[in-house]
């Protein structure tokens, strides 16, 4: 089958971009990355429709979409995303202004573990290597927004922020 | 585009700059962006409405000015910036300053903001590299034509052969950024001799050691010098295609890099008959996906193809049998901004710079427990002493330097008396540590060895990609002796099992992932054993 005329797994119309990226480069097996980039960026995640989908587009095995989708860490198979993230960087430049105690600190106040989200699924809590902010350290992300020169307190007020405003 | 068509470009830009009499450039990079740097850019352009000052005065965009522990930083030049006037740096500005830097145009710089002119964090720094960032706007292919871009590029094309531009590179004497050093040159020749009739160039901009930030830097601050090295690199080895593989976190850097290519097409510095010549060539981006081990040539070439990113054996290197079986050019990003400065001014020119063994330039992303944090370039054979005390200004609170972390994860520690040794390739190795790709960290009195290195395996353990046993089973069997000892547990005949460990995963591993793991302990461990003790007995 032609791989332009294989359906999509459903009539969302977020799978008009990921059609897009795969045309642009001609449902090449090495579109897989950055189709890969288009569905995250579009859904959130990866399920195993869109696994499927553009293993038959591309035409790879869906054991070597998988192993990809696995294998990379900005890849998330399911929907585990909670409505706000915040992620604290443990870049070395991070750690040696006491990255790890901050967010220790952050998770036992907050009530949930790094890597986890609280219990209302409200804030997820991560952690990432590096922003390249190593002037402001320690620094993390706020739903995407770098912040420097975090403390404890200062990443507290913000989660918390984001649960005033949503209660 | 010909060589009149580029210059008409140039002198165009230049005019419109000369017309303004002052231009305001604020720092839009990622730490300054962090800083609030964005901020600072509306309010002055308000001032200036306000003023009405839009045709005597511009507010805009450039790259890194390197200091970003003082961000946001805000340069004011008289005249064109690429002229060559020295501009004025403030420091730490905020919103509410706007007023006054504005007021202050038509007379002497605001004193509280300003950073004395003779600062050696500036005065002794060698910009080769970074010669245009801070200074152009990397958003605008105008602004970088005039600053004399793309000219190396047509020169080559119209003027050189391929053999003599990579002669050039040859005679530089420049070594590969990324961290190993290899010959340029060398691996240029390798390149051009395979006759397949399909090859590549790739750029190598997953920069993935936590810490260092130089390669989105310049991929920021200046990414058509990328583009202009990648074609250089293309002609010189009889490519057509090149490939940027880009960590995908680097949001900013990736909409630059966008936004570059589509430019240079449009000029025709990019794709078909370049300057109209024979010579085509294109470049497309490729978003990494977070894994560290694809900085390795061989995995990033699996994760280009679609594959899994591990590495596979050495020989065939990618010179040989690279992309889809052809023969590859893989140079890092701060290797590839050194072509365009080597085709311009030649390769003698390089080669007088830094050492003889090491040629021209190093970037160092300066960070820890330093006062001047930041982004730095000095010649080869600058000593850490002069870097960290000179242009970092030093330890803050006065507190005691203990160590400088080169290279990363697989790099290593440096005491103090190692702080007189010149920075080159040899002289790091033989210490124990590598150059590595450029990050440094100043450790100071109070930080513990045995945590450092613990961190650093730790990293490696969760970067390994499992593939080979040594690295796989030898990263987390360190990091478990690491974390017992660190937690007061260990037992005295760990230190010995531990030494072997090291010796093993370094001589066995598959990848340079696995074969630098062990440095971090091994450096710590010749340096300051006695912490080891310590925390044994």
């Amino acid at each position: 089958m032609d791989a332009a005329t294989i359906p999509p797994p459903s009539d969302d119309k977020r799978w008009r971009i990921v059609g897009a990226t795969l045309r642009r480069h001609g449902y090449r097996a090495d579109a897989l990355l950055e189709a890969l980039h288009t569905v995250q960026g579009a859904f959130g995640y990866i399920d195993r429709q869109s696994l499927r989908y553009l293993a038959a587009t591309l035409r790879l095995p869906l054991s070597q979409v998988y192993a990809v989708v696995s294998f990379s860490p900005s890849f998330t198979i399911q929907s585990s995303a909670a409505s706000h993230a915040c992620a604290i960087c443990l870049g070395t430049a991070c750690q040696m202004r006491g990255a790890q105690a901050l967010l220790d600190e952050v998770a036992q106040a907050a009530g949930v573990a790094p890597g986890g989200k609280t219990e209302d699924g409200l804030v997820s809590l991560l952690t990432v290597r590096c922003l390249a902010s190593c002037g402001m350290a320690p620094a993390g992300t706020f739903d995407g927004e770098v912040v420097g020169r975090l403390t404890a307190a200062k990443t507290l007020e913000r989660i918390e922020s984001w649960k005033a405003h949503e209660s | 585009m010909n060589p009149e068509e580029h210059d008409d470009i140039a002198a165009r830009e230049h005019r419109r700059l000369r017309q303004i009499r002052h231009h305001i450039g604020v720092c839009g990079s990622s730490s300054c962006l962090t800083a609030g740097s964005e901020a600072v850019a509306a309010a002055l352009e308000g001032q200036v409405k306000q003023r009405g000052l839009q045709a005597s005065c511009q507010v805009g965009c450039v790259g890194c000015q390197g200091l970003c522990a003082a961000g946001p930083l805000v340069s004011v030049t008289a005249g064109s910036p690429l002229d060559g006037g020295a501009p004025a740096h403030y420091r730490k500005v905020a919103p509410d300053d706007a007023a006054a830097i504005v007021d202050a145009l038509a007379g002497p710089p605001v004193a509280r903001l300003l950073l004395p002119a003779d600062l050696p964090f500036f005065a002794r720094q060698r910009k080769i590299v970074l010669e245009n960032a801070g200074r152009i706007n990397p958003e605008r292919i105008e602004s970088y034509i005039a600053a004399g871009g793309y000219s190396a590029l047509l020169q080559a094309i119209t003027t050189l052969s391929p053999k003599d531009v990579i002669d050039e590179v040859t005679r530089s004497g420049l070594r590969g950024r990324g961290g190993g050093g290899y010959p340029t040159g060398l691996k240029w020749k390798t390149v051009a001799k395979a006759d397949q009739p399909r090859k590549f160039v790739i750029c190598n901009a997953d920069e993935g050691d936590p810490g260092a930030y130089m390669d989105r830097q310049i991929v920021e601050s200046d990414p058509h010098r990328l583009l202009e090295g990648m074609a250089i690199a293309g002609y010189a080895v009889g490519a057509s295609t090149g490939y940027i593989y880009i960590r995908n976190a680097y949001a900013l850097a990736i909409k630059r890099m966008r936004a570059a290519i589509h430019q240079a097409k449009k000029l025709g510095l990019l794709g078909q008959q370049i300057g109209d010549t024979t010579f085509s060539f294109d470049v497309e981006l490729r978003l990494g996906a977070g894994a560290f081990v694809c900085g390795e040539e061989t995995a990033l070439i699996a994760a280009i193809e679609g594959r899994r990113g591990v590495p596979s054996p050495r020989p065939p290197y990618p010179s040989e049998q690279g992309l889809w079986g052809q023969p590859t050019l893989i140079n890092n990003v701060e290797t590839i901004a050194n072509i365009v400065p080597i085709i311009r001014e030649g390769g003698d020119w390089f080669a007088g710079i830094g050492l003889p063994q090491c040629a021209g330039t190093k970037v160092f992303a300066l960070a820890g427990d330093v006062n001047n944090t930041g982004l730095v370039e000095v010649p080869m054979g600058t000593t850490l002493r002069e870097l960290i005390f000179a242009i970092g200004d030093g330890i803050p609170e006065g507190r005691d330097f203990k160590a400088v972390q080169l290279g990363g994860p697989s790099g290593g520690c440096i005491a103090a008396d190692g702080l007189d040794m010149s920075i080159d390739y040899d002289s790091l190795v033989a210490a124990g540590t590598i150059m590595g790709s450029g990050g440094m960290i100043v450790l100071d009195e109070r930080s513990s060895m045995v945590e450092v290195a613990r961190y650093f395996m730790g990293f490696c353990k969760d970067e390994s990609c499992g593939k080979c046993i040594p690295c796989r089973v030898g990263t987390a069997q360190m990091h478990d002796l690491l974390s017992a000892i660190a937690a007061g547990q260990g037992q005295p005949a760990d230190l010995v099992l531990l030494e072997r460990l090291c010796d093993l995963v370094k001589h066995t591993s598959l990848c340079g992932l696995g074969q630098s793991a062990p440095n971090s302990v091994l450096s710590t461990l010749r340096s300051f054993r006695h912490e080891y003790i310590a925390l044994i007995q």
